[in-house]
């Protein structure tokens, strides 16, 4: 009964489903670590695949696109940094308001746009990788925001664990009056680090839109920022964890698709289940690591 | 006389509703240990953040060397040659050594090179340190070394320190006063911030001392007596506790074998404690912070539960019951932390009234609360204990820590307990409300009430306990009676000096 399901042609389209999780939760990685929790991941990502959809299909240019995803995602964040850092509101709840703005936002913006189809984005030349048996397929015949994702996750890690201006951001992240009183700027380290995480939520979006659906309809995103929000804290806030994280994901939302589509005589909602649940129990029995000391906490130089 | 250091002209500095600092002015020398004294909310903090670039003061102008000197932010002092080690506030326990040492340093080498420079200068002035281990398991006294060695890091000129001591063992601050002593000898001048004044007589040569902002006196504290010191602090003559001698009861509280795994991260688990209190007595616990006695007031007061037999009251097993139950039964505490843990900082005064006293003084009927009776008590309070607020209908978060302390204080003590456990109970308060609690305590263990203190405040232990155990790495030693007891006895029965092995400090 597995007969109709391609194991090649599974590995390579969990590449592609892990994409937009792996950008967003690699953003809201850096959010956390600097401090702060931002629940509007799932708001960013959406408005990131409105912006991005909108300026490719406007320029015909993915390439564009992603950058426009990118700001529009930042755009949003920023609006978050202002009301949490600078008027000291309530991370969760601004958080939770963000997602909901986003989503009503991109709606508004996405009206008109219903029905299109994005420009395609070409497979990134790998030239001969591309014919290596087995391994091409699966590995090497991706379109370049693949890796890039990839990428920014081995840069992440380097910036973190190998940089001063990570070693700020960790530290801002566990202790801010510590951090304040040898005379960093807790704010702005915060701030920037929210605009990486909404830029980055951004890119996450635009993949869907411009590539893995492609088109826009409402509601894109379907869950996707709050899984990468899951995902960061079940990976313990390490880099390396989340990709495993979203990629387990990413496999078993295609085992599953594959696995309704071959008709297996599962209950399709226990299908669609299966990817939250496996992910869950396997980042849990990975998880040891200990959240970041101010995660959450608003700072303010006075108290 | 040479040019001094530092020299502080005319510094004024005010909050909305406080003047910090007002007019402040001296002088340090090279090569001194500048004693700053004073009581809290003296303005010490505030000054030592000016000099370090943290504050902008409103008026007044520092020199240094000769040149003017206005550092805007910390870096700036730092590379002038001003380093600070902090009261609290400034390592990340998330990080090891080497980063926390590479965080307060302006330049830092590349971590290699850094370890390297740790292990060196850690080696030369006997503060034992290895860069790799993460600073949330380090000992209180370890944590401090990581501050002191990342401030010699940068050789700087001038070391201000904030409350050193309050943290470690008498022997820890012997080898700490070595270290300074060498320090001085090669040119460093030190600005040591405390209110422990046979600290400051054995160490400093000069020192200023501070009452509500203002520059009071300037004294050579090895030569006036720790009294004079104390009454320029405070600006009155000290009332001290008076006890009557009494025949010890019937024991009331006996923990027996008393383990249990810390409920906490970085905790330390209590092992094998057991000890008996009396009826009329004062039994003080000493230890240095985080040696177990968040966990022993956690077991003592129900929040964690533990073996039924473990605890009793009165012959009675309780290990097993709540605190609610317990307080009905007569076992009350007064854990520290008086923001967030003894009282609810955002509630009045009268419901933070209610949330201990609402058992024993009759305020809950059938599930309905009796707002009339819980005020009459919150009142009862306020005027027994001279607690300085506008009425019960405060927030406990505006009340002064010396107000608030005597409220949660004097809240227990008018529930007659039969037992009253008290953690840290003058803890960052004035030396007048401080006086005023040691001698409740002492008033609530005349009329037949077993008291215990946990304090590291051991002068506070010495003057109002009868007996006295110390608790080292979550183990309780046998008490001894306080009469006799001399500061080094007690530093051996609190571990000596801590060195690496010993770690299982949170502080």
């Amino acid at each position: 009964m597995f007969g109709s399901i391609d194991p090649l042609l599974l590995l390579a389209s969990l590449m592609v489903a892990a994409t937009p999780i792996v950008f967003a939760a690699i953003g809201e990685l850096v959010v956390e670590r600097a401090g702060v929790l931002n629940l509007g991941v799932e708001g960013m990502m959406i408005t990131g695949a409105v912006c991005g959809f909108i300026v490719a299909v406007q320029t015909g240019s993915p390439l564009l696109g992603f950058a426009g995803a990118a700001v529009g995602g930042a755009a949003l964040s920023l609006l978050f940094a202002a009301l949490t850092q600078y008027l000291l509101s309530n991370q969760v709840a601004t958080g939770l308001a963000l997602t909901l703005f986003g989503l009503g936002l991109a709606s508004l913006l996405g009206q008109g746009w219903v029905g299109i189809r994005a420009p395609s984005v070409p497979d990134l030349p790998l030239g001969p990788l591309r014919d290596i048996p087995v391994l091409g397929p699966v590995l090497f015949r991706h379109d370049p925001m693949v890796y890039l994702g990839l990428l920014v996750c081995l840069g992440v890690w380097w910036f973190l664990n190998r940089t001063r201006g990570g070693l700020i951001l960790r530290a801002v992240g566990d202790n801010h009056d510590a951090a304040h009183a040898l005379g960093y700027r807790v704010v702005r380290v915060r701030v920037l680090a929210i605009l990486f995480g909404g830029a980055m939520a951004g890119l996450g979006g635009a993949y869907l839109s411009l590539v893995r659906v492609p088109t826009w309809t409402d509601g894109i995103t379907a869950g996707a920022g709050w899984i990468a929000l899951a995902i960061v804290v079940f990976a313990s806030w390490r880099p390396g964890r989340l990709v495993i994280g979203a990629y387990l994901f990413g496999g078993v939302a295609q085992l599953q698709l594959n696995l309704q589509a071959a008709g297996v005589r599962v209950p399709v909602e226990i299908l669609s289940m299966s990817p939250y649940i496996a992910t869950i129990l396997v980042l849990v029995l990975l998880s040891a690591g200990r959240a970041p000391g101010c995660l959450g906490r608003s700072f303010h130089a006075a108290r | 006389m040479t040019e001094p250091l530092l020299r502080l002209s005319g510094l004024t500095k005010a909050y909305p509703g406080v003047v910090a600092n007002r007019g402040v002015s001296f002088d340090i020398r090279p090569g001194e240990i500048h004693a700053l004294l004073g009581e809290n909310g003296a303005g010490k903090s505030t000054l030592v953040k000016t000099i370090y670039g943290l504050v902008k003061p409103d008026e007044g102008r520092m020199a240094w060397r000769g040149a003017p000197f206005a550092p805007g932010k910390p870096s700036d002092a730092r590379a002038a040659g001003v380093a600070m080690v902090f009261q609290h506030f400034s390592l990340f326990d998330a990080l090891d050594v080497a980063e926390n040492v590479a965080l307060g340093m302006e330049n830092p080498p590349p971590m290699g090179e850094l370890a390297a420079r740790i292990r060196e200068v850690s080696d030369t002035y006997g503060l034992p340190l290895d860069p790799g281990r993460i600073v949330g398991d380090l000992s209180a006294g370890e944590r401090q070394r990581v501050e002191i060695v990342r401030c010699l890091l940068q050789d700087p000129r001038l070391l201000i320190m904030d409350e050193p001591t309050s943290v470690l063992t008498p022997q820890e601050v012997e080898i700490l006063f070595e270290t300074l002593r060498k320090l001085r000898s090669e040119g460093t001048s030190i600005l040591y911030i405390s209110h422990k004044l046979e600290e400051i007589r054995a160490l400093c040569e000069h020192a200023t001392i501070l009452r509500l902002g203002e520059v009071v006196a300037t004294c050579d504290p090895r030569e006036a007596s720790a009294r004079e010191m104390a009454e320029m602090m405070v600006g009155s003559a000290l009332h001290r506790p008076a006890r009557a001698a009494k025949a010890p009861g019937e024991v009331v509280l006996q923990l027996d074998g008393l383990t249990a795994a810390s409920p906490r991260p970085f905790g330390t688990a209590l092992k094998d404690v057991s000890v008996e209190v009396r009826a009329g007595e004062v039994l003080g616990i000493g230890g240095v912070a985080g040696n177990g006695q968040d966990e022993l007031l956690l077991a003592l007061s129900g929040e964690m539960r533990t073996a039924a037999e473990m605890v009793r009251l009165k012959g009675a097993p309780v290990g097993r019951l709540g605190p609610t139950a317990r307080r009905r039964l007569g076992l009350l505490c007064a854990p520290e932390e008086r923001n967030g843990h003894a009282s609810a900082p955002d509630m009045s005064l009268t419901e933070n009234a209610l949330l201990t006293g609402g058992v024993r003084k009759g305020m809950i009927r059938k599930g309905f609360l009796d707002w009339g009776k819980a005020r009459g008590f919150a009142e009862e309070v306020i005027r027994g204990f001279d607690v300085r607020t506008p009425g019960p209908g405060a927030a406990a978060r505006s009340l002064s820590g010396g107000n608030l302390q005597k409220f949660v204080i004097g809240r227990e003590i008018l529930q007659a307990p039969q037992v009253l456990v008290v953690n840290q109970p003058t803890w960052g308060v004035d030396a007048a409300a401080a006086a005023a609690i040691r001698q409740a305590l002492l008033d609530l263990a005349a009329g037949g009430a077993a008291v215990i203190v946990v304090s590291q405040d051991l002068d506070e232990l010495m003057e109002i306990s009868d007996r006295f155990a110390a608790l080292n790495g979550g183990a309780l030693s046998a008490p001894v009676p306080t009469g006799g007891l001399t500061v080094h006895r007690i530093g051996l029965m609190l571990g000596g000096a801590h060195d690496m092995e010993v770690a299982h400090v949170e502080a």
